[in-house]
């Protein structure tokens, strides 16, 4: 375990962000985009919304889509490009530990790897031994079962994700299916399990508007006051504004307005789907992506200019049997690539994905889907890249054992981003050991590898090698390094935050509070 | 004084440290005398060679042993710790009288078999005997069988280590045992081989007395054998 730790740093820099689209390319689907937001429009189910992108310059006609009202919003180039002035390129995610914070920059290569997302199962892992019919030998085989989500499993992913090196935010990755959790108590009771089990940035929906307060609240609380908040937001925000393809959802649109009023970051997320809500082909999709994450950072900035902003888009490929999400397949590189160089020019951070399994379960499927999204996805350089730990059947399920095994990929896909070492005085120093060695008596190199080695600067190989020859024991040897790690100190809020918290929060349940 | 040197030879060979122009594990150590340098200053401050050996040489390359046991040391710490007491023997070897342990635990010839240019094992194997304090004559790669077989009866050796990278080389090691047996002298001189193609089962095909599956694996077969 110990070589795995020693890999990681907080996120990575990407020296040479991977180009694939040349800068005539991206000022094609730029316009594409820019087009596309004035005709046909957008469908947006948001009066006020509607409201602001009219003063702003955007035409409006009213229509009736089943039994809403709606607006038809064309909205010029002008108005966009207003609202991309406006918005920040350098955003930050405060943390509960300051150390922890996520300082995202549209113009720098820093790549940060995180959570999420709200999957409706936990995958449980539990060795059993059993005897072989076919040679009488027994092994030990790790057997799985998906248990719905609840809090206390949110609890403790919130714990692993902390103790998880190379994790730098932490999106709930588990839905709380409890009993006492209801629409009204459910965010308050997600955000402060996560605030009270992780010291680094929380970044998370809301699906009540009305207990946002209340978690905005709970943030002053940890960090002193209103002031403090906004320089070090403990939270931040998703919203998915968007509903693919071009609709402004007027729930969510009403939580994008307020969080920028209250100048807290906020993630305009966009997911269209590659074949079904969205064109298949790359340019089809990213033109359409592109165009609504920039309706939703128009609303965001037009609600109050300047408010951290950043571009969220997370688009996936349909199956073609069923429909169903894809995400380890080539065209989802090619889709979140090509967005990360669209918000680099934009100079609006921007936030991605990899890392999630189409396999239900840990395995070969899962290794290869996710390894190959780990390795491309961040060549391009996004400043969050999401849903990296532990996702599996899609984003249904939540495995503990998958977000170890993940942190350690994440930590050979960072590797992959090491400068190469090479100048003149590196060069020298070569030659002279080159030199050396052939003049040895067994020309071996073996005593020049111990710097490096102590210095990390070695990757350490696949920590959870098993010793069987005729079985793979990989995930029995996560399973105790787990166990390890769930065995740590937990990062609790003191006592007295808890108190103030617990007194000033409707609905926010007692078995949460780690001092009663 | 005596307890001092005593302990930095114990230091530098945990360091690696062959003589003064090396880095140790811990940068900045490059200047400061090293196992060569210090072995001398023992020996000139008349602390007696069991002493330098045993409590020196032998325990740094003991406690080298157990930091490899417990993940701390890797392959590279043990082959430089064990190059760093080949130095301080070299310069123990004219005080040794003959018979005395430091003279080590058995002669050992190393060769990689005809036909077969790999090195990478049996240099390991070389280096790490030299640091368990056996003496060692490697003969280098692509040695045919008549010449294993006339140096380990030059040299008096009483064990051959015989490595192989190749399939297609590997049964070179069988001609080794054959030439051995055709000399008479099969009894007096026992086999190990070592290599990715072989096996327990190999050995045993070709009437080799042992087998290494790894370096660490061969260090205890050789003193087994040399018991």
């Amino acid at each position: 375990m110990n070589q795995a730790d020693r890999l990681s740093e907080r996120g990575i820099v990407v020296h040479k962000p991977y180009a694939r689209l040349s800068q005539e390319q991206i000022e094609m689907i730029d316009k594409a985009s820019l087009d596309l937001l004035e005709k046909p429009g957008i469908l947006c189910y948001h009066e006020e919304s509607v409201s602001m992108l009219e003063k702003a310059g955007a035409t409006a006609k009213k229509t009736r889509e089943g039994e809403h009202d709606a607006w038809w919003v064309s909205i010029p180039a002008k108005v966009v490009r207003q609202a991309l002035d406006t918005a920040p390129s350098r955003v930050t995610l405060g943390a509960r530990n300051p150390d922890n914070k996520v300082v995202l920059d549209a113009e720098g290569n820093r790549v940060y790897f995180g959570s999420g997302s709200e999957t409706n199962y936990w995958l449980e892992v539990k060795p059993e031994t059993f005897t072989s019919k076919v040679d009488g030998h027994e092994r030990t085989i790790p057997v799985m079962k998906r248990n719905r989500g609840n809090l206390d499993y949110l609890c403790r992913s919130a714990h692993i994700a902390e103790q998880l090196d190379n994790l730098d935010f932490f999106i709930r990755n588990v839905n709380v299916q409890d009993s006492d959790i209801t629409t009204e108590n459910k965010d308050v009771n997600v955000f402060f399990a996560a605030l009270n089990n992780i010291t680094k940035p929380v970044v998370s929906g809301v699906a009540d508007f009305d207990q946002l307060e209340s978690i905005v609240n709970m943030a002053e609380i940890i960090v002193g006051g209103r002031e403090e908040l906004v320089k070090n937001p403990v939270v931040s925000f998703i919203t998915s504004v968007i509903k693919s393809p071009l609709q402004v959802v007027g729930e969510t649109a009403e939580k994008l307005i307020a969080i920028a009023k209250l100048g807290l970051p906020v993630v305009i997320s966009t997911s269209p789907q590659g074949g079904s809500t969205a064109p298949i082909d790359e340019l089809g999709m990213v033109a359409q992506v592109n165009a609504e994450a920039l309706a939703g950072i128009t609303i965001n900035q037009l609600a109050n200019p300047g408010a951290p902003v950043i571009y969220g888009a997370v688009p996936v490929r349909a199956r073609m049997d069923d429909l169903h999400d894809m995400y380890g397949v080539p065209e989802f590189c090619h889709y979140n690539m090509d967005c990360a160089q669209m918000a680099r020019y934009y100079k609006v951070p921007c936030y991605s994905t990899a890392g999630v399994g189409d396999a239900k379960v840990p395995g070969i499927q899962a290794s290869v889907e996710k390894m190959y999204t780990y390795t491309a996805v961040p060549f391009a350089a996004p400043g969050l890249v999401h849903y990296a730990f532990g996702l599996l059947d899609k984003t249904q399920t939540f495995s503990p054992e998958q977000a170890v095994l993940d942190n350690h990929k994440i930590g050979m896909a960072k590797f992959l981003h090491r400068e190469s070492g090479v100048n003149e005085e590196a060069v020298e120093k070569t030659k002279k050991t080159i030199e050396e060695v052939m003049h040895s008596p067994y020309r071996m190199y073996a005593r020049y590898a111990r710097g490096m080695l102590r210095r990390g600067e070695i990757f350490g190989g696949f920590p959870f090698e098993g010793e069987a020859e005729d079985q793979d024991q990989t995930l029995l040897q996560v399973k105790e390094h787990l166990n390890e790690l769930e065995a740590r100190e937990h990062q609790h809020l003191p006592e007295d935050i808890c108190k103030k918290i617990f007194e000033s929060t409707p609905g926010l349940l007692d078995r949460l509070n780690p001092y009663k | 004084m005596s307890k001092d040197l005593i302990d930095q030879i114990v230091n530098n060979v945990l360091q690696g440290r062959r003589n003064k122009d090396d880095e140790g594990i811990e940068e900045g150590m490059a200047g400061d005398p090293g196992v060569a340098e210090l072995v001398q200053e023992a020996l000139d401050n008349g602390i007696d060679t069991n002493e330098i050996l045993l409590n020196g040489l032998s325990k740094g390359m003991e406690m080298v042993g157990e930091k490899y046991e417990t993940g701390e040391y890797f392959i590279p710490d043990m082959l430089t710790a064990a190059e760093a007491v080949e130095e301080g023997m070299k310069v123990m070897e004219p005080h040794l009288v003959k018979g005395e342990s430091g003279s080590g635990k058995g002669k050992v010839i190393m060769a990689t078999v005809e036909k077969d240019l790999h090195d990478i094992g049996k240099n390991l194997v070389s280096i790490m005997l030299k640091g368990a304090g056996f003496t060692v004559v490697d003969l280098g790669i692509d040695v045919p069988a008549a010449r294993i077989v006339e140096a380990a009866e030059e040299e008096g050796a009483g064990l051959v280590g015989l490595s192989a990278l190749l399939n297609t080389t590997m049964s070179n090691m069988g001609d080794v045992v054959k030439e051995l047996e055709e000399k008479g002298l099969r009894d007096k001189i026992k086999v190990i081989i070592g290599g990715a193609p072989t096996s327990e089962d190999f050995a045993k095909e070709i009437g080799a007395d042992s087998y290494g599956k790894d370096a660490f694996a061969a260090i205890r077969e050789a003193e087994k054998l040399l018991k």
